[in-house]
């Protein structure tokens, strides 16, 4: 698939920036953030992610049609978790009457 | 009658449905990227269920998420971290077609792979001494009877999202013995590399789910306790 | 016209012989055979319990079987349908037969794992059937919780864990067809000159493969509960049981897409070569499959409507509810467009073909019915939804597959059928399904509880119609059984194009050779160019 052989030294390299983010994701959890301390343990996640996955998983090197998969795959998580979770999120919105 | 048409020799390379090898390592490395999206899904849906109840029972989730070791875990999140390092260079290797670098790696990643494990059987060990383990004997020490339901969800979330977890990355280590074993009599010296390269793809994304359950069960609310 | 006699030339059915050839096959065909067999099995098991389902609905009081044997006859009738029968049905016997070979491929990319499929549909299987002997289950085919969960003294673990392995067999085969489509087209066959069956079937495989792992882990879930007691779906623990019910129709409503798409291939199939015409608005056709598939994930909480689920989520489940009939109804119009100044033949297969778009506009335009929040609060779990999804999986995708087998069955065996008689059979079967399931609609209007097996004396001239019609049915589909396997031994040799179809299939001899193609196909026309066959007339009176 792919005639690319990255160098050692992008991989040396994408390994310790995700060193980087897990001493970070680890450190910015004792700082209080408020709501804002999930957004940032899942935006480091999502980073650690895509450097996994374009690096590592050559994702990066890969044809369209596998980009297109991936994109897919998050995508229709995506659904399931925010359908799911809009049910439960407007629960109660909607008075029942009589009640 | 004309004969059937085998139009070549089947090798590990090249199986007789395929025409070309190009042909044939496109198609299994699609294979592949298809099967990590249905485990996306797979695991999407505890993640969903995980979701759901942090976000009903917020302060026992967090609480119940102190009583797990930050340090241990994210010591065990280098761990893993380094094993794709070591992965991915065994797939380099085999690109290169370096049967003694292939199998470094390999026996790197397995290594690397097994502590990871060791670690979480070391932590699972210590829930079972905490009472941690749902079931008839859990108990949470300084919570009411009503949040100990509520903090068994956390624990039972926890134990089947980091046991399926264990259970992809035992395989995994069943799959690098496999490839340890081929790489060893020179199977991936000649390029034909997909079964690493493929085995590699599963690798990553096990640790991917990991880069996710590491913040989503240990840091939350951390600065409170 | 190859009119070679079928016991001289060696085909990839006496190629080899013996069990093992069988067992170890890694060809598509025989492996398609294979599943055939398999899901016949189970449809015969299904109709069992439909059987005394229906003899109990005769009368108003329950005296043929206790309330709690009628609880695990629907439960084991629904298993076995939906699971082990409609599920697998089209893909994994026609479609593993016939995708390779339309698209001119030699077999599927990963013939292992296809033969791993089948077997993991048999295991599987195994285990809901163990449970079925053993006891039963008696959740519903729903497993709601936390009945299911509970409260239920039934073989749910076994069963459930019948279903998950079986899902597994649906996930490889789904991953087997997508790359099969991607990567081993014949050289000329792009995009858009594959038939609409492979379109069909290709839409149906990317359902599979998003929406089964689902199912697997709400398994898993369902599993920890049970065994466990985590309360996960246990109010009195804090769980909540409606997010079993999200989870189960995250997968369970792209499901019956699964079921009706392939069937909407088949059908395109046959519309065209019975009109001797391509199929109208082809692109339409194709990107309608693709919708069917990404427009069916985003639908499934119109099965929560009563379920206490927000009435804001219901209205967004609603509302996109009736999108995903829009590619459904442009099919439909562009068969019809199809037939319009077409050649028509009555052939069988073409007989089911019309049956098909009849009964399945009624039954999905009763969809929309339901699709309705304020109609719906009044037929949800009545008769009404009964008959609705027996109109579009027995009226629709058992038809299709019915006009699939017989429009491919001199393909696959080398043996025409007996066209009269199933021509007769056709008949049989759209009369008596029409008779077991009209009167359930107006049962369900009425009233009638769907999975009660008492009811008010009022309604009994309804069921004893719809019992009377289900008895007309099972005469039409064993018919069809009997004259199959007459026609093995007795049929008329089959050419290699009985229809005068297109279609890279009808280019090798019936049955094919072990390798589909002597010489690797190059296409050079669009699909359903009947000018490429001019003379090649049907063959059938």
């Amino acid at each position: 698939m792919s005639a690319h052989v990255d160098s050692v030294k992008t991989y040396v390299l994408v390994f310790l920036a995700l060193i980087c983010l897990t001493v970070a994701t680890t450190a910015v959890a004792f700082v209080n953030l408020g709501a804002f301390s999930v957004v940032a343990a899942l935006g480091i996640a999502t980073c650690k992610m895509l450097l996994v996955a374009l690096f590592f998983m050559h994702v990066r090197h890969s044809s369209m049609l596998t980009r297109l998969i991936v994109l897919g795959g998050l995508l229709w998580l995506a659904i399931l978790l925010l359908l799911t979770l809009g049910d439960m999120v407007s629960r109660g919105w909607v008075g029942v009457p009589g009640r | 009658m004309a004969s059937e048409s085998h139009a070549h020799e089947e090798t590990l390379a090249l199986r007789e449905q395929f025409e070309t090898e190009a042909q044939q390592k496109d198609a299994s490395t699609l294979g592949m990227w298809i099967f990590l999206i249905t485990e996306v899904m797979f695991f999407g849906g505890m993640f969903l269920a995980y979701t759901v109840y942090r976000r009903i029972y917020p302060e026992v989730f967090a609480l119940a998420s102190s009583s797990l070791n930050v340090y241990i875990g994210a010591a065990n999140t280098v761990v893993l971290l380094c094993s794709s390092l070591t992965m991915v260079l065994a797939v380099r290797a085999a690109q290169l077609g370096k049967t003694k670098a292939i199998v470094a790696f390999l026996i790197l990643t397995l290594i690397l792979g097994g502590v990871f494990l060791g670690v979480k059987a070391y932590e699972w060990n210590e829930k079972f001494e905490e009472h941690h383990i749902p079931g008839a004997s859990f108990h949470f020490e300084g919570m009411s009877p009503d949040q100990q339901a509520h903090a068994q969800l956390f624990f039972s979330l926890y134990f089947a999202m980091t046991g399926l977890h264990a259970l992809h990355m035992i395989i995994g280590a069943g799959l690098l013995l496999y490839l340890i074993v081929h790489a060893r009599r020179g199977v991936y010296a000649n390029g034909y590399d997909t079964p690493v390269d493929l085995i590699g793809l599963y690798w990553h994304f096990v640790d991917i789910i990991w880069i996710f359950l590491f913040p989503l069960l240990y840091l939350i609310d951390r600065h409170m306790r | 016209m190859i009119t070679a006699a079928a016991q001289e030339r060696e085909h990839y059915l006496n190629q080899n012989y013996g069990l093992k050839s069988w067992l170890l096959t890694k060809d598509h065909k025989r492996i398609g055979l294979l599943y055939l067999f398999t899901v016949t099995l189970f449809f015969f098991l299904g109709g069992a319990f439909a059987t005394m389902i229906r003899i109990e609905l005769l009368t108003p009081t329950g005296n043929f079987v206790s309330s709690e044997t009628y609880n695990k006859l629907f439960t084991m009738h629904g298993v076995a349908m939906i699971f082990f029968f409609l599920i697998p049905s089209i893909p994994a016997t026609l479609g593993n037969f016939f995708l390779p070979m339309m698209i001119g491929a030699r077999d599927l990319a990963f013939p292992r794992i296809n033969l791993l499929s089948w077997y993991l549909l048999v295991v599987g299987g195994l285990f809901s059937l163990f449970a079925m002997l053993a006891g039963g289950v008696d959740t519903g085919w729903t497993f709601y919780t936390p009945y299911s969960t509970t409260y239920s003294n039934s073989w749910v673990i076994a069963t459930a864990l019948g279903i998950f392995i079986a899902g597994f067999s649906s996930i490889l085969t789904g991953l087997n067809f997508i790359v099969t489509v991607h990567r081993m087209r014949a050289p000329g066959m792009t995009w858009m000159r594959m038939p609409l069956f492979v379109w069909s079937t290709y839409a149906t495989a990317l359902i599979q493969v998003l929406g089964t792992p689902v199912l697997a882990v709400t398994i898993i879930l369902l599993f920890c509960e049970r065994v466990f007691h985590i309360g996960i779906f246990d109010p009195a623990l804090g769980g909540d049981p409606v997010l079993f019910q999200h989870l189960f129709w995250f997968y369970s409503h792209p499901a019956v897409y699964i079921m009706v798409l392939p069937a909407m291939g088949v059908i395109s199939e046959i519309v065209s070569v019975f009109s001797r015409k391509p199929v109208f608005g082809y692109h339409f056709v194709a990107f309608a499959s693709m919708a069917i598939a990404v427009l069916g994930f985003l639908v499934w909480g119109h099965h929560l409507f009563v379920a206490t689920q927000s009435v804001y989520a219901g209205l967004v489940f609603s509302f996109l509810s009736y999108f995903v009939a829009i590619p459904s109804a442009i099919k439909v119009f562009n068969w019809t467009a199809t037939l319009y100044k077409g050649s028509i033949s009555f052939a069988t297969p073409m007989l089911y073909a019309f049956g098909f778009i009849g009964l399945f506009t009624i039954g999905g335009l009763t969809g929309l019915f339901v699709a309705a929040l304020g109609f719906d609060v009044h037929v949800t779990d009545t008769y009404f939804v009964v008959a609705h999804f027996h109109y579009i999986m027995v009226g629709g995708t058992i038809m299709a597959y019915l006009g699939g087998l017989h429009y491919w069955w001199p393909k696959m065996t080398g043996r025409m059928y007996p066209e009269g008689w199933a021509r007769l059979s056709a008949l049989v079967i759209f009369l008596g399904f029409n008779l077991t399931f009209f009167p359930q609609f107006i049962l369900g209007y009425l009233g009638m509880p769907r999975r009660y097996h008492v009811y008010p004396d009022e309604f009994q001239v309804l069921h004893v119609l719809s019992t009377a019609g289900a008895s007309v049915l099972a005469v039409g589909y064993l018919m069809p059984m009997i004259y199959f396997i007459w026609s093995l031994r007795y049929g008329a040799m089959a050419p290699a194009n009985p229809w005068g179809a297109t279609g890279l299939e009808w280019k090798t001899p019936s049955p094919p050779s072990l390798h589909n193609f002597d010489e690797m196909p190059i296409v050079t026309h669009e699909a359903y160019d009947y000018s490429t066959v001019i003379g090649e007339e049907i063959q059938v009176g």
